[in-house]
């Protein structure tokens, strides 16, 4: 499950994002998302909750949306495996 | 490809369009709100292969966007769906495509297709979720289900757009019409493949486009 979160969450970013597959591949817990990449304004960040929701069959809450959420993509990871497996 | 205008209420709207008088006419939708303006490119760059093929088209506006000088906030399902009806008849158009939420408005006497159709309940929660992230680095606090109750009792500012109540509380439950639909793996594979209303920024890809045209070509017939 762990495995196939990255996965999904990595296409996520790059289809979301428009960034190339190299560059998400990259992606390590510490990049910065929210604040770091410019493309990811409030706009930006509602499809993409959107999208996880939608692809990794999860269901977000006002609540879960905080800054922390979408700091790095080790937070974003460990967010959406959290919500795949409760 | 130009602007035209067309008659709608006691005023005239805008439409882009390319109309050389031939037999095979599209009427297009557009994606609605903030998906317009990562849509538009796609959409324009369809046309001009349609218009390449032999096909006409037009592309309205909805009455209370772009240059139209009527208020957003007194529109609402019922006159976006008029004014759609309005325009392909205006134009005379023989077929339609909706373009996501614009799918909520096409014409269905008409023969059509709808491209990655999405439910009007689904462009709202985005919309609403996209307010509330913004007024929270703004420093204020706000949730959906408070904005939900205020946009159906006195209509709401999201991101940009002023909708009437009337509109938000028809819109919540608007669904598609039954249609030919076009899903996204129709047009691409891969990185090529993402819909661009996805994109965080508008963008282009001349692949979708032919793939999107070629498959309203191979519809409309000769």
């Amino acid at each position: 499950m762990t495995d196939q979160t990255d996965t999904l969450l990595r296409q996520i970013l790059s289809d979301v994002l428009g960034l190339s597959p190299e560059r998400v591949a990259a992606f390590t817990p510490d990049t910065g998302l929210f604040g770091d990449l410019p493309e990811l304004d409030s706009m930006a960040v509602a499809g993409l909750l959107t999208e996880l929701e939608d692809r990794l069959d999860i269901v977000i809450e006002d609540e879960d949306m905080d800054g922390d959420l979408m700091s790095t993509y080790g937070a974003l990871l460990s967010f959406a495996e959290a919500k795949r497996g409760a | 490809m130009g602007p035209i205008l067309w008659p709608w209420g006691d005023g005239t709207e805008y439409a882009l369009a390319v109309d050389r008088g031939r037999g095979r006419r599209l009427l297009i939708v557009p994606a609605l709100f903030d998906e317009g303006n990562r849509m538009r490119r796609l959409t324009v760059e369809t046309m001009r292969r349609l218009d390449a093929a032999g096909i006409d088209s037009v592309l309205p506006d909805l009455p209370g966007t772009n240059e139209s000088l009527q208020p957003p906030e007194a529109q609402t399902c019922g006159s976006w769906g008029e004014a759609m009806v309005t325009a392909a008849r205006h134009f005379g158009a023989t077929h339609t495509l909706g373009i996501r939420g614009g799918c909520l408005f096409a014409p269905h006497a008409l023969p059509g297709w709808h491209y990655v159709p999405v439910k009007g309940a689904s462009v709202l929660r985005q919309m609403m979720r996209a307010r509330v992230i913004a007024s929270r680095e703004a420093g204020t606090q706000e949730t959906t289900a408070d904005l939900a109750a205020v946009a159906e009792a006195e209509g709401i500012d999201l991101i940009g757009y002023r909708l009437g109540a009337e509109f938000v509380r028809t819109f919540n439950a608007l669904e598609v019409q039954p249609g030919n639909v076009i899903e996204q793996p129709a047009l691409g594979a891969g990185f090529l493949g993402p819909g661009l209303w996805l994109r965080a920024e508008p963008g282009e890809s001349a692949e979708q486009a032919d793939a999107l045209a070629a498959l309203l070509v191979a519809g409309m017939g000769a």
